[in-house]
Parts: structure tokens; sequence; C-alpha cells
């Protein structure tokens, strides 16, 4: 299992040819108090960079982009019910889609933990 | 505007203060202010309404208007010809709202009218406060001195706790009711203590000494019951109290028949009144007193968790192509927990539990025409 970011600020989870896809805690942390969440549908077929999710705080809203192309297999429910979680939790219980991996290479371009760290720091 | 431009923003007499407590600065109205402190947004808004919150709106205007013969009745009665407001009958010690209107009925801006005893104190908004100057001296200058008080600061303390924590300074705001205001002692500081708000809550704002700004919101800091609130508090608090935000609500092409604000003209200025009109824009007002208006803002609650937000278009229905109105505010209530709007309809389409539609991200989602306050207002009367 491997863990890579994006300069937008978002995590992929990757086991397999599934990944797992989060707003990071640095995100959070800057958009405020979280409380709406938008969730693509399950079998919606998402191209890279294309928007697919929304979080939003009291004051504003914020995209969230596809890191990579793949269909959605799977969203996360609890997160959509329970907004706060992404505050609380983003890099863990906070998750928001799962991907089934359209093209591996795009995984290249990604970020791994120390680069993340250099880009937010 | 660019992190580098910082330095062309003017700061309050409390931004020091600001940055001591961990800020978050951010640009509004040509000034460099808070829009959260750590505990953020959230729960800046819900400590206002359980206990105290504080806020400085330093860059908001203070105007004072001395009449030249002495006589306040005669600055009243000029500012009369400014505004659509009863300002003769605001009595020594009370506080009126009133708008600056335009040749058409719009208005120029909104703002808060005192009546000091011998002169009248104006608080107007930052983004507006040149513009009102230029306007006050340009129609007033012959009949009053126009003087903005640009070295005074100007704090509001909001919620239910706000009257023991601000008593424990000056005892006597206790006996103040909603809209008193004038001199009062607070420490040992003199200041201009008015018991109002933009929050819906029971409150006061007190214009003080720029110099004397940072001991006394210190001192009231100091009161555990006491947060500082930013501007992104300040703006949920407002929305659900459903008090209009200057160029979003209202602006020079909403009337205050458009705009709901009806109950901010008095009889007397209005067709038939004493001193009916004689304010710039009187024919367009008056008639929409008599006739009514084709558009009307109002309180918008989405049925879905979905924020629905200044801008969105709105349509009568789920599938009809045409754009009946707009949202002009639009957000996160956190008392009520729910989404909250405000914006303007066709008349025919403002009566309370109406459906209308919003369009958000391409979908068009659902929304009831609702009764404001969303969130009873709990002043002190």
């Amino acid at each position: 299992m491997t863990t890579l970011y994006t300069s937008d600020h978002e995590w992929l989870r990757i086991e397999g040819d599934i990944a797992t896809i989060g707003i990071t805690d640095y995100a959070q942390s800057q958009l405020g108090d979280v409380v709406f969440v938008e969730l693509p549908k399950v079998g919606r077929s998402l191209k890279k960079a294309e928007a697919a999710a929304v979080v939003e705080s009291v004051k504003a809203a914020s995209d969230v982009y596809a890191p990579i192309s793949g269909e959605v297999i799977e969203v996360n429910e609890a997160v959509a019910a329970e907004p706060a979680l992404v505050n609380s939790d983003a890099g863990g219980k906070a998750w928001f889609f799962k991907l089934k991996i359209a093209d591996k290479s795009e995984l290249g371009g990604l970020m791994d933990e120390a680069a993340y760290a250099a880009h937010t720091a | 505007m660019s992190a580098s431009d910082n330095s062309l923003l003017k700061q309050t007499p409390l931004h020091a203060l600001h940055l001591a407590r961990g800020a978050k600065m951010v640009p509004f109205a040509g000034y460099d202010m808070p829009v959260q402190y750590a505990a953020g947004v959230l729960r800046e808004h819900l400590h206002t309404r359980i206990a105290a919150g504080l806020f400085d709106v330093s860059h908001m205007g203070q105007i004072a208007l001395r009449p030249r013969s002495g006589k306040t009745a005669d600055a009243a009665l000029a500012l009369e010809k400014l505004v659509p407001q009863d300002i003769l009958g605001i009595p020594p010690g009370r506080q009126r709202y009133a708008q600056f209107t335009n040749a058409d009925g719009g208005l120029l801006d909104d703002l808060m009218v005192a009546n000091f005893g011998d002169h009248l104190f104006l608080v107007v908004n930052a983004a507006c406060k040149t513009e009102d100057e230029a306007h006050l001296r340009a129609h007033l200058a012959g009949i009053c001195e126009i003087d903005p008080l640009a070295d005074r600061a100007l704090i509001a303390l909001q919620g239910p706790k706000a009257e023991a924590v601000l008593a424990k300074l000056c005892a006597d705001v206790i006996s103040m009711k909603f809209m008193d205001a004038g001199t009062r002692r607070v420490g040992d500081i003199d200041c201009f203590v008015s018991r109002s708000g933009y929050t819906g809550e029971d409150g006061f704002e007190i214009s003080v000494p720029a110099d004397k700004a940072e001991a006394l919101v210190t001192a009231l800091l100091d009161n555990g019951d006491v947060l500082p609130i930013g501007l992104g508090a300040r703006d949920s608090l407002r929305l659900e109290a459903g008090l209009c935000l200057y160029g979003h609500d209202i602006d020079t092409t909403t009337t205050p028949v458009e705009g709901a604000l009806e109950w901010s003209v008095q009889k007397v200025r209005r067709g038939g009144g004493a001193r009916a009109g004689g304010f710039p824009g009187a024919d367009n007002i008056l008639s929409q007193f008599a006739q009514g208006a084709a558009r009307r803002r109002v309180g918008l609650r989405p049925e879905g968790r979905a924020p629905v937000r200044e801008g969105a278009g709105l349509f009568a229905d789920a599938a009809s192509s045409g754009q009946i109105g707009r949202v002009t505010s639009g957000g996160f209530g956190p008392s009520l927990n729910a989404p909250v709007a405000m914006g303007y309809v066709p008349t025919s389409l403002s009566a309370i539990g109406t459906t209308v539609f919003a369009e958000v991200r391409g979908q068009r989602l659902p929304l009831k025409v609702a009764a404001t306050p969303f969130v009873p207002n709990t002043y002190k009367r």
C-alpha cells in the first residue's frame, strides 16, 4: 500500500488497481469547518483533473478533482452524512471515493509523502 | 490581491491585537481584517449565540453631523433630504436604521443614525464611507459641519452574555434598550455606546478613541465568556438574522420596497405623511409603496444540505429555462445546522412556502421561500 499526494492537496491510497481518494489534513485546515460534501455517483467514469466531488466550508465551496482517471467503484456515504469527519480525520475515516485505476502510468506524476511535506512547508 | 499588495491595505487600531490573537487576515473594503481566529467560523458563530462575541468593525465610517445653527432638528431635517426615514422623530439617546437613496430610488448605502442631543452620529459601511462623506458634504455642508471621526475605533459585543460583560465596565448599560445610543463611560474611557448590532443577538456597539481601543478590547476579552469573532462568523450570524449586506442584498439597483425594508420607512415620509417624499428617488419609492414592486427580497431555505451561494440563478421550476431571480447571500447557518440564503424573486413568487429552484453546479435544487429572521432575534426591547 502506497500513499501519494497531488499539488491540489488530495491523497490517494493505492491498493492493487484501486485508489482511495481524500483531501489532506493541510487542505482541511485551510478550508475550516466543513459543512457539506458532495460525492460522485458510483459507476461514473472520471478523467484526470475532472471535478469529481465538492467540499464546502461555512464560507466557500471547493472542487475535489480526480487526481487520476478511473471508474468510481465506491463512495463514502459516512462523510456525506457527517461532513465534520473531514476536519477530524481527513486522512482516514473521511475518504471521499474509490477509483478503479484506468492508467497506472498517471501515478507517476504524483508526490510521495516527503515531496508533499516539502510542497506544504 | 496578491500578498505584496497587503502593504497598501489600511489597518484598524486593533490590527496588532488581531495578529497577536492568531487571526487569519484577509483584505476587506481596503482594510486588512480578521476573517477568523483559531476557534474557526463555526465555533465563533455558535459562541456568539450562547455567550458573547467581540467584533472589530473599525473599518466602518463614523461621522458626526453638527448643526451650524446649534439646533439638532436642523441637521435632522437636512438629512431627511437624503434618506426616506423619519430623522426628526429620533428622540435624543435613540438610534434608527436608514438608507441613502439615489434618484432612481436605489440604495447608495445603509447606515445607522443616532441622536446624541446636540448632534447626529452616523455609522456607514466601510466600502461606501468616502462616497457617503462626499454625498453629505455636497448636500448638507451649508447646514451641518460634516465631521468624519477617523480617530475612533468601533467594536461590537454581541450575544446573550454581552450585557453582563459590559456592565462590569459600565453598570449603566443594563438600563439601555434596543437602539438606545449615547455617550457612556466604559471603565475610564469615554465611549459612544448603542444597544444594537448585526447578529440578531442582544448586544452593543462601542465607539472608542483609537488610542484606547486595545485597552478596552483587552479588558473585554479578559472575561472568559468573550471570544474574538472574525468577519466569517459576522457574515453567517447576520445571514441567519435575515439582515442585509450592502453591495450584495441591497445596492444601487434595489429600492427599500424591493429590498423588503418597508418597515424602515416611517409613515411620516410615505404618501399622505406630514413630510412625505423629499428624498432622492421618492417618486419611484412612494409609487412602489402604493402599487407594489415587481420583485422582492425573500429568505430562502434550501431543502437539501447543499449551501446555495451568492450569484446562483433562481428558477420557477426544475425544468424551465427562464431565470426569475438571483441569490444575493447564501451559505451555511451554523445555528440552524442547515443552509440558508436570501435573494430576489418576482413578487408573485414571494409568498412564504413557495418553492423555487436554484442552479448549483448544473443542477436545480429546490428552496422554500421562508420568513426572516431564520433564527429569532433576542433584542432587548
